[in-house]
């Protein structure tokens, strides 16, 4: 398999273009509604409308056109003991041998992660079955600090940037 | 009533804090994180105030940060693959070494009890024990290659030279030199966590100890020395190491970080549920299955996942968490 995080390079002293970029906090105890959801499936819809325009980064086409995201695939599940809504998102690669669902993965947490405007505990996930490796893909794209790595990693970044860079 | 007070919020830091150390005499500490700073901290008057801010000396997350044992040398490890040594022989506080061998991201570093030995680990899967040979000087000793996936954390025995790694591959392992021919070798696996290990922490003594996860459990192992009056069957004279207690059902995400404080004997965790639990062994509690109870449970520590959380080492039950949230907290705790 090839694995996006297991590639890193250390040469490359280019300096990151932009500021640690947060999205601004509310307060925890706000409920869906307070947070501007009109209920569960108002947040579903949110989330996949961030989802859907992600490119693939092979195919000129969008992971919506590809059925790589789709609607059923987001859970909204029970909050933490603080509210936090958690969020599982299920996603089917192309192929099942898909070399890039760990960046499709990154890409998915990324792109929520800036999108959402409050704070939200993500769990992302192939759909069972749907790839040979899932089981791996699953935990490197749920380890945060690989994520955090990966994410300083100059070519990887920019590969993700231009997954989920808004359309013009 | 237990409970966990809230001391002080302490802001500087952009993004992501990963890590917090006390310095060994309690009234000092240092952090790191996200924005490849390291702030060193004390009190000023009453508050809590960022007295140096070290940088330039990683390129990328600095993830760990520990004090020497004697307290004069600041090692930090980063995503950089680097290690550095700060001291501030010149007056002020310099990087004077940088420890280079790992291959990518190194993600944790701990001193040995005497001073003499560093410990680092990383993505590469790789363990390096270093000798401080002399001033700015530290040499390579052993490269251990035990696990078979990334390494989470490394930590020491508080009064021998023995060293403890939690690894991605799920398991626990225990090192020490070999007298007869100076080699370094795994002596324990320590095995039954069913996700990543993120951190580990020794008790006082160094028999026990508590491992946290990703599979939301903290577990308690003992060591079982040859001889054992338990009747533990023990092979080629090294200890053997059990699992007595698994704490199941408290945490309801991963379990990021774990602390055994050394004077009150309480253990601490951070989570990934952004809550900061306290637990206390029962006083009917027995060796070979003990029992703890959770005495504290510190809903809304930070607003995000809680990264680490250390104990002053003084025993004064003060507490330092760290957050994704790019905020430090002070807590101290009351019975």
């Amino acid at each position: 398999m090839i694995s996006f995080f297991s590639k890193l390079s250390l040469n490359n002293s280019q300096k990151p273009p932009v500021e640690l970029a947060k999205p601004a906090y509310m307060d925890k105890s706000a409920t869906l509604q307070e947070l501007g959801y009109r209920d569960e499936n108002d947040l579903k819809e949110t989330i996949y409308d961030f989802l859907r325009t992600i490119r693939d980064p092979e195919k000129p086409s969008t992971l919506e056109d590809l059925k790589v995201v789709y609607e059923e695939g987001i859970f909204v599940k029970e909050p933490t003991a603080d509210k936090v809504p958690v969020l599982r998102v299920e996603y089917n690669p192309t192929v099942p041998h898909c070399s890039l669902a760990t960046l499709i993965g990154l890409c998915i947490r990324i792109k929520i992660q800036r999108s959402i405007h409050h704070p939200v505990k993500l769990d992302i996930y192939i759909k069972k079955g749907a790839h040979t490796t899932e089981d791996e893909i699953n935990k490197q794209i749920n380890d945060k600090e690989r994520i955090a790595a990966a994410m300083e990693n100059p070519n990887l970044r920019n590969l993700v940037e231009n997954c989920i860079a808004d359309e013009e | 009533m237990s409970k966990l007070e809230l001391v002080q919020t302490l802001t500087g830091h952009k993004g992501i804090v990963w890590n917090v150390s006390w310095h060994p005499q309690g009234k000092i500490f240092a952090s790191c994180g996200e924005d490849k700073t390291i702030k060193l901290w004390s009190k000023e008057g009453q508050q809590w105030t960022i007295k140096t801010v070290l940088v330039d000396g990683h390129q990328r997350t600095i993830r760990e940060v520990a004090w020497s044992p004697c307290g004069n040398y600041l090692a930090s490890a980063s995503f950089d693959a680097t290690t550095a040594i700060w001291d501030k022989k010149s007056g002020q506080f310099e990087c004077n070494a940088a420890l280079e061998g790992h291959e990518n991201e190194v993600k944790s570093v701990a001193w040995s009890p005497s001073g003499q030995l560093l410990a680092t680990c990383g993505r590469d899967k790789s363990v390096w024990v270093w000798e401080v040979a002399g001033d700015d000087e530290y040499e390579c000793e052993s490269v251990l290659n035990a696990h078979h996936q990334d390494v989470k954390k490394v930590a020491w025995h508080p009064s021998l030279d023995i060293l403890a790694s939690a690894s991605y591959d799920n398991s626990v392992k225990l090192y020490k030199e070999d007298p007869s021919d100076n080699d370094w070798s795994c002596i324990a696996t320590l095995q039954s966590h069913e996700s990543t290990v993120w951190s580990l922490t020794f008790d006082k003594t160094g028999e026990r100890l508590a491992t946290c996860s990703d599979d939301k459990t903290v577990k308690i192992w003992r060591e079982y020395k040859p001889d054992n009056q338990e009747g533990v069957i023990v092979t080629d004279r090294e200890s053997v190491w059990k699992c007595v207690c698994t704490l199941s059902g408290f945490h309801t995400r991963c379990i990021y970080d774990i602390t055994w404080c050394h004077h009150t004997g309480l253990l601490a965790t951070a989570c990934g549920d952004d809550i900061i639990r306290i637990f206390k062994e029962s006083e009917t509690s027995d060796p070979n299955a003990p029992t703890f109870d959770l005495i504290c449970t510190k809903l809304n520590a930070h607003t995000q996942d809680v990264n680490c959380v250390t104990w002053n080492p003084t025993g004064n039950k003060e507490m330092l968490s760290c957050s994704d949230d790019g905020e430090i907290k002070l807590w101290s705790y009351t019975e």
